[in-house]
């Protein structure tokens, strides 16, 4: 019987391995290749980190430098060249203004909107919650034309604002909070109101801290859209360089005399993607603990 | 000081009417207890009282002073809920504190960090804590002040939120249904501590119950709502020998109280089954229910024309007292008899039984469910 047991659980645990290789793989190839030299990748061979064989770098060469300075070791190099090419450091730095300043401006609107959806009476609730529904279904695409040439009017192109503005009102936000604060008891704001509270205080200071789990769901969806965002960031900067996300300093590696150094481009790639890996472990360990609602019932 | 009156009060959702012109007049230092089935409107009424439900006509006042207008905090009451509504991300000390936090400082300082520069916020702070200290003293809850309420059982939860409703020192408590999430055994204990608190706090409570025995045991006057209506507003020991209808006297006492069909004649004699009232009926010529507490009857071995007799359906034992449930032999009734252990023990399920009843106790009713007094009475 435990043989059994075992077996079955064997099959189920190959299965997630499979599917967890096939996921990890391409994660794997970046991490290779932004440590191996260009010909290693291009004859693919050199295992996980390539021989790592000190060289000189032509393409550094090319674009200007000593032949001493472009002599090490392929993942030197890599990393090394890409900060060198392109200001990846502030384009990190971007990453997170922009998006920290569009979750922070979400919750601030979804937070009062969600609950007022969900808590309070008042006349034209379930049309204006309809509208909230409706509005989900309008793709970003649809809209980003008009959005445009708004902002242009306004003569937010090539500003932060034109980054952050179109994404603060997130109606999936104020949807996903309103669903958790249906579960939240009235019983809960009725005891606030009691004790003093205003509604924007209960909002604050009730309704913010029970809704923790929900909101750490609602930053990794937002954080991950908005960072990796590459369509919207293309569209409205233009031309100043020191506003570039992560994703569009990515698209500096395309192109040109080293159109295909694939090594110090994945470097860059590491480099942008480790601050969300890192940010959802730890987000991801908060999240299971939770903050539970034991102490209601 | 604490008087509540409520004057006319309805209140409506849409085209339901929960409450129907209520009028009730809480004394200072009472332990009012409303009570009613569920759906009733008790808990709507409380909240009324509250601030949290406004009503739609009639009026509110507190200490004789008009409340209509005035918002939940303002009305200096405090509730404990059914479910208790703790904060759940707040140590029970912050959530016994967050109420005097809220009276005690101003909008400055209850600013995080900046808050703390204001001159008189540390006199305010030591005196919240000394309350702090001394109710969680009063309800044996100091050794939790620093968990969670994830962290504490139904029992000490309850502590707790009539804690966080004690520390404000209010004019009155409001209380809905407390009891009613802890098990037998401790709901049993809490009452008799509710009622010492109430006795050593000298506060007006307000107390919404279903469960009769609650409020028979615990409040110095009961209110008995059914459909939104005041139906009696009297000492329990009132209510309980004199209701004043009969969905009053089925509603309180456990078990029901047992109802006959019956008439009276001219004379207003009262017969039932076989048995005739010695007293008379003011009411004459009528159909009429006749309510007799299981405990105002008794099995005997006699057979006259006072007894009348039945077969056990199902004993129910509950150590002190037995009670039959005894079908009555021309099948109309299913009744329920008092035993004592000590005479009754040895009457199993299927044994015919006599049953006599105590005199003096019965309760007349008329069709319309209305209280009929007897003449000679």
């Amino acid at each position: 019987m435990e043989a059994k047991q075992y077996i079955g659980e064997g099959w189920k645990h190959a299965i997630l391995i499979i599917g967890a290789i096939v996921v990890m793989l391409p994660f794997y190839m970046m991490v290779s290749m932004s440590l191996k030299s260009q010909q290693e990748i291009q004859s693919i061979s050199g295992g996980l980190i390539g021989a790592q064989e000190t060289q000189t770098f032509p393409v550094c060469v090319k674009t200007g430098y000593s032949e001493e300075t472009c002599t090490m070791k392929p993942y030197q190099y890599n990393y090394w060249f890409a900060f060198e090419k392109a200001p990846i450091p502030r384009y990190l730095m971007n990453g997170v203004i922009v998006t920290l300043s569009i979750f922070i401006i979400q919750v601030l609107v979804a937070l009062p909107c969600a609950y007022a959806l969900a808590k309070l009476r008042f006349y034209g609730r379930e049309f204006v919650f309809s509208m909230v529904l409706f509005c989900l279904l309008i793709p970003v695409h649809g809209i980003a034309l008009p959005l445009y040439v708004m902002l242009a009017q306004a003569g937010l192109v090539d500003t932060y604002s034109a980054l952050i503005l179109p994404w603060t009102i997130s109606v999936f936000g104020i949807f996903l909070m309103r669903q958790f604060f249906m579960t939240v008891p009235d019983e809960l704001i009725d005891a606030a109101r009691m004790d003093g509270m205003g509604e924007y205080a209960i909002v604050w200071k009730v309704m913010l801290p029970t809704a923790i789990p929900a909101l750490l769901a609602f930053a990794i969806f937002s954080v991950v859209a908005h960072w990796n965002d590459y369509f919207w960031p293309r569209m409205v900067i233009t031309g100043n360089r020191d506003l570039f996300t992560p994703p569009l300093g990515i698209r500096e590696f395309r192109g040109g005399i080293d159109s295909d150094e694939f090594g110090p481009m994945m470097a860059s790639i590491v480099t942008v993607t480790v601050p969300l890996i890192v940010a959802f472990i730890i987000a991801q360990k908060r999240f299971i603990e939770g903050i539970t609602l034991t102490g209601m019932k | 000081m604490g008087t509540i009156s409520l004057k006319n009060i309805s209140k409506s959702f849409g085209s339901t009417q929960v409450l129907n012109n209520l009028n009730v007049d809480i004394n200072d230092g009472e332990f009012l207890t409303l009570v009613g089935p569920s759906g009733c409107g008790k808990s709507t009424l409380l909240r009324i009282i509250a601030g949290l439900e406004q009503q739609t006509s009639g009026d509110v006042l507190i200490d004789n002073k008009n409340v209509n207008r005035v918002r939940a905090s303002e009305r200096d009451l405090a509730m404990v809920f059914q479910s208790y509504a703790l904060y759940p991300h707040l140590t029970v000390r912050r959530n016994l504190e967050t109420p005097l936090r809220l009276r005690d400082y101003n909008a400055f300082e209850r600013l995080p960090l900046i808050g703390n520069f204001s001159p008189s916020k540390k006199e305010k702070t030591e005196s919240i804590n000394q309350l702090v200290n001394k109710t969680s003293e009063t309800l044996k809850i100091s050794e939790l002040l620093d968990r969670k309420p994830g962290q504490l059982s139904g029992g000490q939860r309850q502590r707790v939120a009539l804690g966080r409703a004690m520390v404000r020192e209010p004019v009155a408590f409001l209380m809905d249904e407390p009891l009613s999430n802890l098990d037998a055994a401790l709901r049993v204990h809490m009452r008799s501590e509710l009622s010492e608190l109430h006795n050593s706090l000298k506060t007006t409570f307000v107390y919404v119950t279903h469960d009769q025995a609650e409020a028979l045991t615990m409040s110095s006057r009961m209110a008995v709502m059914i459909d939104g209506n005041l139906l009696q507003l009297d000492t329990p020991q009132e209510v309980y020998d004199n209701p004043s209808s009969l969905s009053v006297a089925q509603f309180v006492g456990s078990p029901k109280i047992n109802i006959f069909k019956g008439t009276s004649d001219s004379s207003g004699t009262v017969s039932f089954l076989n048995v005739n009232l010695k007293r008379k009926s003011s009411e004459s010529n009528t159909d009429l229910h006749i309510g007799i507490r299981p405990e105002h009857l008794e099995i005997t071995n006699e057979s006259n024309d006072n007894t009348f007799s039945g077969i056990v359906a199902y004993r129910e034992n509950l150590g002190s007292d037995i009670f039959f449930h005894v079908n009555i032999e021309d099948g109309s009734n299913k009744i329920i008899v008092r035993g004592l252990p000590q005479f009754t023990h040895q009457i199993s399920n299927g044994s015919s039984v006599n049953i006599k009843r105590v005199s003096d106790k019965a309760l007349l009713f008329n069709q319309a469910g209305m209280r009929v007094q007897f003449t000679n009475a």
